[in-house]
């Protein structure tokens, strides 16, 4: 059977128009074998461009369609669907990119018109060899894996559990609230913390539709988009968490103190131990490393007074496998180690420290119960904090922390405020970007700060003359004055920037996302789809996609959980059928694909000694099919016959 | 004793080793004989385009590097180096040429008019990296004759052999120097300025702020009761040394302390002679020092 063939050459307003001459294009179309009719139009994508193909497939009998516009990435789903709608197969649709690949990169109009050419001349004699597929749909489990128990994920799962689905909530701490639970005074509005986290993590903990997995990681992720299973590993509390009541006896009587890594090793803690006293669960948990017991065999103190005989310490890690639809990676971040950049001192001069600590020094409830003091426990007469520590620094990070503004002026007005001393602030820009931000900047200008703007060259203890004996001297050039300045204090803070986590590559590795240059999970689309992922079914909020305050990490969790919710909501979705074939007669057996494939799709049958894809989790990439040195791998739609027929017509 | 095998490097001294700084030549010639590194001079060496040459006119400087460059490669061995100027020079031009197609033209297009070629393959090394990366702690203590006696020493790296490329060690805060001193049993005390300019070429434009360059880094060495310094760079090591009476002059003040380079430092721990160290040719007087770590001098 001859083929029919329409094609359809978008303008795309002065996209394309502008360096491709449309017309000429749709008149050397026309003369293409088995092209019935060629179309050029402003905008195809429209209504009326769609209708315009949708007649034709009715009047003409069109069996093949072509549009020549822009890249498939946004507009082949619109007209798989338009062919669709007049009952073509949507695979019988070819989409030419001449835009991003051909308009947009030329200025000479008559190069721009050849090049527009042989891409339709590829697309059409492509588009004989289409064939129909059928598109697949499976069910969506409504359950929800949410990783990370920060503020973020605790958004995502609160909005998620309140619509009624069951959320799993994973968290690597022995509580639920991350960075956030550390923080004295948020801001701009320096609202408490505490006041405003607390709340939302005891729902977390009291509601019925979220499992809280504290103390656990995700060691595996495997399956496809509705039908996903988390393996997780529960580490061993030593605490039956089912008696603990968290009545804090074991914490009381146990003898031996260790530094708190939630103080930041400002304060100390037990060997059986919360993080914190709010935390969630209350239930504790015993530090293997240091507990006497494990360590030295003796002790057992904290079983003796426990009321409710929950300490056991022949409790061993369990691996649970859980079924889940959908997931949410939440992780968060590190922040940034200020002892990399040596010329500020950190972890060499005592009275440097990093904004984190500072938070806690800071805090209320934190080691020094919110006193500002040197390590000779005096209070400082003169501080000085340092902005981009860490960030926009192309020796360590490139891209600014975003936060970093914001939190150095609110530990300005804290330290300010509790100790009466002289603050100086030493920025490279002041970045004020969000709602009330610039308000706040302005407050603190009128607050007897002093803004230096430079980055600061190095923090000695090597003074120059008598006044400077004895403090931190902080150099900097002054880039608006033009001058350097040496400027003398008793305590330096580091604002330090936001990092991915350590584990970040571990994470992306066990669900199959990407990341970005930087490191931070990578977003399918950084301004539409900020929050889905190239895997689908996967959602990624927060700052493990770059660095966010506290308002931006939870309007991306609620987002996150919006994505989720329409997924589940669907109750089916569709698989591509782009996906490979592997022909068993063809197969030889080499094993290269299996380890290749990025989505574990393929397995090796040892009984008959050849490579089996699992459809539902092929993703289409097609690595597998370059890489089959016998040629038994095809991709649907990808097919050899469709490719060579392409390069040939484009080639000749 | 006899290390295992002989480490064979080519050596390029630089101009002010054969001038001012002959006794920085001695010693690390001495103390690579000791150790086992084999220094082949370098055939027909030039200028490596250092000091101001290379702000005034960069593509000659680089010229002038890689001619030094594209003899080294001939001989298939690293490239050892002890200025920290020659260090920064040669590796910059390496680093450019490498990263920069039109340079490279431009320099092989020169080089080729004296049947010269550079294809990028030699690595330029300091020999205080060398010395501790390649030696190592176990045979440079094995070689120790004389005890240095925590011998306090203020360890000064200068500005140029971490930075900019910081491949050696952190840029602003190394401490290569303070472990090679303490393998050899001298006690390298706290000295935050090690990375601070000398006043290099400014003592001769601009003596008055170079003066208090140097007096800053002499009052921060006597502050943590540093009995000498150790240097690594020429440069350094004539600004300390030559121009401290003139500190004394100009700020009226009594600074009487001796600078040593490092290579003299391990040689005395090695139980060299002062004369094969070239210890006897400074302008600081180094007797009283050495009056008092007598075992070692002997």
């Amino acid at each position: 059977m001859t083929e029919k063939i329409g094609v359809y050459v978008c303008h795309c307003g002065t996209n394309i128009g502008r360096t491709v001459d449309c017309k000429s294009v749709a008149e050397y179309a026309r003369g293409l074998p088995n092209v019935v009719v060629a179309r050029d139009y402003q905008y195809t994508c429209s209504d009326p461009g769609q209708e315009m193909i949708k007649n034709d497939i009715r009047e003409l009998g069109l069996t093949r369609v072509v549009v020549a516009s822009c890249s498939p990435l946004m507009h082949e789903p619109t007209f798989r669907r338009t062919v669709a709608s007049a009952g073509l197969n949507p695979f019988l649709f070819q989409m030419a990119n001449i835009r991003e690949q051909c308009s947009w990169i030329t200025e000479d109009r008559g190069l721009g018109t050849e090049r527009a050419k042989e891409i339709v001349a590829g697309a059409v004699t492509r588009v004989n060899f289409n064939e129909p597929l059928e598109v697949k749909k499976v069910p969506v489990n409504p359950d929800v894996l949410i990783v990370g128990g920060g503020i973020t994920g605790i958004e995502s799962a609160l909005q998620i559990a309140d619509s009624g689905k069951k959320v799993w909530l994973v968290e690597k701490e022995p509580s639920i609230g991350g960075f956030m639970s550390r923080f004295d005074k948020t801001f701009p509005t320096l609202d408490c913390a505490a006041c405003i986290l607390t709340p939302k993590m005891v729902s977390v903990g009291q509601h019925q539709n979220i499992e809280l997995l504290t103390y656990s990681d995700v060691i595996g992720f495997e399956g496809y988009v509705g039908n996903f299973t988390a393996k997780i590993r529960r580490r061993a509390r030593y605490v039956d968490e089912e008696k603990c009541t968290g009545c804090g006896q074991c914490e009381q009587k146990c003898p031996l103190s260790v530094p708190s890594e939630f103080e930041c090793g400002l304060g100390k803690r037990k060997a059986i131990y919360r993080p914190f006293p709010q935390a969630v669960p209350g239930t504790p948990v015993i530090d293997k490393e240091h507990c006497l017991y494990f360590t030295k065999g003796v002790c057992k103190v904290c079983q003796k007074f426990c009321p409710r005989g929950a300490i056991d310490f022949e409790q061993k890690e369990k691996i649970m496998e859980i079924p889940v639809g959908t997931a949410i990676i939440a992780t968060g971040f590190d922040v940034f180690d200020a002892e990399r950049v040596k010329e500020y001192g950190y972890g060499r001069l005592p009275n440097v420290i990093t904004s984190l600590e500072f938070e806690r020094l800071t805090h209320a409830s934190g080691p020094t119960a919110g006193k500002i003091l040197l390590k000779n426990g005096k209070q400082p007469e003169s501080i000085a904090i340092i902005h981009c520590v860490g960030s926009r620094d192309v020796n360590y990070n490139e891209y600014c922390s975003r936060v970093c503004c914001m939190y150095s002026l609110k530990t300005a007005h804290l330290v300010h405020e509790k100790t009466e001393g002289k603050v100086y602030e030493f920025y490279i820009d002041m970045r004020a970007f969000g709602k009330g931000y610039e308000e706040f900047y302005k407050r603190l200008l009128e607050e007897d700060v002093t803004f230096i703007r430079g980055r600061v060259a190095e923090v000695t203890d090597v003074a120059q003359n008598p006044s400077e004996k004895g403090k931190l001297i902080v150099v900097a050039e002054d880039t608006l004055l033009g001058i350097v300045r040496r400027i003398p204090v008793d305590l330096v803070i580091l604002s330090v920037g936001l990092q991915p986590r350590k584990d970040a590559v571990d994470v992306a590795h066990i669900f199959s996302i990407s990341r970005s240059k930087d490191g931070f999970f990578l977003e399918k689309h950084p301004k539409l789809a900020p929050v889905s992922t190239a895997a689908d079914g996967i959602f990624i909020a927060g700052s493990c996609q770059g660095p966010k305050d506290i308002p931006d990490s939870v309007a991306q969790g609620g987002a996150a959980a919006a994505n989720v919710l329409s997924l589940i909501d669907r109750k089916e979705v569709e698989l591509e059928p782009t996906i490979a074939i592997i022909d068993e007669n063809a197969c030889s057996g080499c094993k290269i694909c299996p380890e290749l494939c990025p989505y574990h799709a393929i397995s090796f049958d040892e009984g008959k000694s050849i490579a089996v894809l699992t459809a539902a989790l092929c993703k289409g990439c097609g690595v597998c099919v370059a890489a089959c040195p016998s040629g038994a791998i095809e991709q649907q739609n990808f097919t050899n016959r469709q490719l060579l027929a392409e390069v040939e017509a484009v080639s000749s | 004793m006899n290390l295992q095998t002989t480490m064979n490097f080519s050596y390029y001294p630089g101009c002010s080793l054969e001038g001012m700084n002959k006794a920085y030549d001695k010693s690390a010639r001495a103390v690579c004989d000791a150790l086992g590194i084999n220094l082949a001079e370098l055939n027909d060496w030039n200028c490596c385009g250092a000091s101001a040459y290379i702000s005034i006119r960069e593509l000659r400087a680089h010229l002038l590097s890689a001619r030094n460059l594209a003899i080294a490669e001939k001989e298939k061995k690293d490239l050892v180096v002890v200025c920290p100027s020659c260090l920064t020079t040669l590796t910059k031009t390496n680093h450019y040429m490498a990263e920069n197609p039109k340079l490279r033209q431009t320099i092989s297009k020169a080089l080729k008019e004296t049947e010269l070629q550079y294809w990028g393959s030699v690595k330029v090394r300091h020999l205080l990296e060398v010395i501790v990366n390649e030696v190592g702690q176990n045979e440079i203590k094995a070689r120790i004759k004389n005890s240095l006696k925590d011998l306090k020493v203020a360890p000064y790296y200068g500005c140029q052999l971490t930075r900019p490329f910081g491949e050696i060690d952190d840029k602003e805060f190394p401490t290569i120097l303070d472990t090679l001193l303490t393998w050899v049993g001298a006690k390298p005390v706290n000295f935050p300025v090690k990375t601070k300019c000398c006043g290099g070429m400014l003592m001769m434009t601009n003596e008055d702020v170079a003066l208090g360059l140097v007096r800053n880094l002499l009052e921060c060495a006597r502050e943590n009761g540093a009995e000498c310094i150790a240097t690594i760079c020429p440069l350094c090591h004539m600004n300390l040394e030559a121009y401290q009476d003139n500190v004394n002059k100009h700020f009226g003040t009594d600074y009487k302390i001796p600078i040593l380079y490092f290579t003299q430092i391990i040689g005395l721990a090695f139980g060299f002679s002062r004369k094969t160290l070239g210890i006897e040719e400074e302008l600081t007087p180094s007797k009283a020092l050495f009056e008092k770590h007598l075992e070692v001098i002997r």
